[in-house]
């Protein structure tokens, strides 16, 4: 059902010039859901973005958020978004650019009254609401931005790069904000590089390459994964290691360890039975996850992403 | 909706700009030149012995050149102050909180020019009315048409806007400045090719100036304010090298309605199909 899907694209692609920003890109992410969109710069998060959004048009391919076109009007009221580099007229103070934004969601006055406090004790601008935007720093600038992309109470929220420019205390409050909307119902699509924050926050992440999914994983529930395994253990009889044979992909002896690999950790108690059935000691069972920092760089490759 | 918040907040923009500010202050140091001018002009004509009439025309002819110098002043300011705010907003990034809104692109567009069109309206009264509050308390002379003058002037800083958003929604904001006030440049000669065609009798210059006036009747609207405000003498002699003597129709005039809001279609439809 396209209505339980927040996000949808088929084969999004776009070209700027010559320039192929978005390869093909097609992704599916359901409501409820925290998203991770990682990959090196340029690899053409924000232009996909820009497409969900109906900033960018797509050179082909399709895109729905929230089970409308991308780019729909009515579906940009329950849309929230802080773009990468949020600026606005720098002569606004705090509370006048929110009830400006609040206006173009087309929310009462009397309901941003009572929103806008709320949202500025949120983010920690409360002693700056008087204070103008030309005076703020740039974390400051990035937390009134996200305080404006929360203003309607978005079933969708798009944020791009969120924690550049915050100190510590920002990005643990970037975090909390992500985890109170996920608690809310609404999705959120958390565009960065920085890996520790993906995989604080999100629930599944698709890595980007050149404009295309190369992978996408869940973080939580693991188990399912390929993974490698290593066991120490003695007295480990060719027997043994033929059982294990047909239950792991792989099976490598290197010393007093066995390395596998695994088509999911559900396996693991299978081989270690079977194990002590063929009168091996078993000392250790050491599951190696592969980082996200460790796929990142492989997928990435060598070259930075320079 | 949409269009009056994005209209309310393009005209506070737009009310903080230096080129604004500027602007008053040159008007006003105009107007006090101007003023000054015309004190020393009317006591040195009092102690001749000239007839009311001459002196009437001699005030009159003053009193257009003023207002020549305030249309200036108010096409510089209407291009110079508008001229970044699409190519400039979107080279940023700014637009992006705004389109992102549930507010149609037509609406964030019309509403700016709204605010920018009460900016240049407010312009256009203090600085026509100063020119003629000197020319009449000083000079005792007044614009005949005063209105429909202020009206023409006023659709002729229309055209420039709205040509300028054009510009501004394909073109960075230093094309679409060079583009504009060329454009009006171009404006400004055909329309002096066209005056002495006309004082010559030559058709085919007149002809030139029509199409350079076809391509962007700005010019055309100015001297069709001159005509209606100048002294029906003035008008009869066709004496005046600031006023009118080949005058554009009211089918130019007719025209250069049809081409602003040709030009904001054009802006909207391009704003709304481009990527931000």
């Amino acid at each position: 059902m396209t209505s339980d899907l927040a996000i949808s694209t088929r084969r999004l692609r776009k070209v700027f010039g010559g320039k192929v920003a978005v390869r093909n890109l097609s992704l599916e992410v359901s409501r409820g859901e925290v998203f991770g969109f990682l990959g090196p710069n340029g690899a053409g998060k924000s232009t996909s973005v820009n497409m969900l959004l109906g900033l960018v048009a797509p050179s082909s391919g399709t895109a729905a958020i929230l089970g409308r076109p991308a780019g729909d009007a009515e579906t940009r009221a329950k849309v929230g978004f802080l773009p990468e580099h949020f600026r606005f007229y720098d002569w606004l103070t705090s509370v006048e650019l929110l009830m400006l934004h609040g206006r173009l969601y087309g929310i009462s006055h009397a309901e941003l009254r009572r929103r806008v406090p709320g949202l500025l004790d949120r983010v920690g601008l409360t002693p700056h609401r008087d204070r103008r935007l030309r005076d703020f720093s740039k974390g400051m600038l990035q937390r009134i931005g996200l305080a404006q992309a929360l203003l309607n109470d978005p079933d969708l929220i798009f944020l791009d790069e969120p924690t550049s420019g915050l100190d510590p205390f920002g990005r643990r409050l970037v975090r909390d904000i992500i985890q109170s909307q996920r608690e809310r119902g609404a999705t959120v699509l958390l565009n960065s590089h920085l890996l520790s924050e993906v995989e604080i926050s999100c629930d599944r992440v698709a890595f980007v390459k050149e404009g295309e999914v190369v992978e996408t994983r869940e973080l939580n529930s693991s188990l399912e994964e390929p993974t490698g395994v290593i066991i120490r253990a003695a007295d480990v009889s060719r027997d043994a290691v033929a059982a294990l044979q047909s239950l792991a992909r792989s099976v490598r002896i290197e010393g007093e360890h066995i390395v596998l690999s695994v088509s999911s950790t559900r396996v693991l108690p299978q081989i270690v039975r079977c194990l002590v059935e063929k009168g091996a000691q078993v000392y250790e069972v050491t599951p190696q996850r592969l980082s996200l920092e460790e796929r990142f760089l492989e997928i990435v490759g060598s070259d930075g992403g320079l | 909706m949409g269009v009056w918040t994005m209209a309310g907040v393009t005209f506070r923009e737009a009310a903080r700009k230096k080129v604004l500010w500027m602007a008053l202050v040159a008007g006003a140091g105009f107007l006090t030149l101007f003023a000054t001018g015309l004190h020393f002009q009317v006591k040195d004509l009092a102690s001749q012995s000239i007839s009311p009439v001459l002196r009437r025309e001699i005030m009159n002819t003053m009193l257009t050149m003023g207002l020549y110098a305030v249309d200036l002043l108010a096409v510089l300011m209407t291009i110079l102050t508008s001229v970044d705010t699409l190519s400039g907003e979107i080279a940023s990034g700014t637009i992006q909180a705004v389109a992102t809104k549930p507010v149609p692109r037509s609406q964030i567009l019309l509403g700016k020019w709204f605010g920018f069109v009460a900016m240049i309206t407010i312009y256009i009264i203090i600085m026509v009315g100063g020119v003629n509050a000197v020319t009449y308390f000083i000079g005792g002379v007044m614009a005949r048409h005063l209105l429909r003058g202020f009206a023409f002037m006023w659709m002729e800083t229309l055209v420039l806007l709205s040509l300028t958003f054009v510009f501004g929604t394909y073109f960075s904001t230093i094309t679409s400045g060079v583009l504009a006030l060329g454009l009006h440049g171009i404006a400004f000669i055909g329309g002096w090719i066209e005056q002495f065609g006309a004082i010559t009798h030559t058709q085919r210059a007149v002809n030139v100036g029509i199409v350079a006036s076809l391509l962007i009747p700005s010019e055309a609207l100015w001297r069709r304010a001159a005509f209606e405000m100048q002294s029906p003498l003035a008008s009869a002699m066709r004496m005046s090298p600031f006023s009118s003597v080949s005058v554009p129709s009211l089918i130019m005039v007719g025209y250069a309605g049809l081409y602003i809001l040709a030009a904001l279609l054009l802006a909207v439809r391009r704003f709304s199909q481009r990527d931000l």
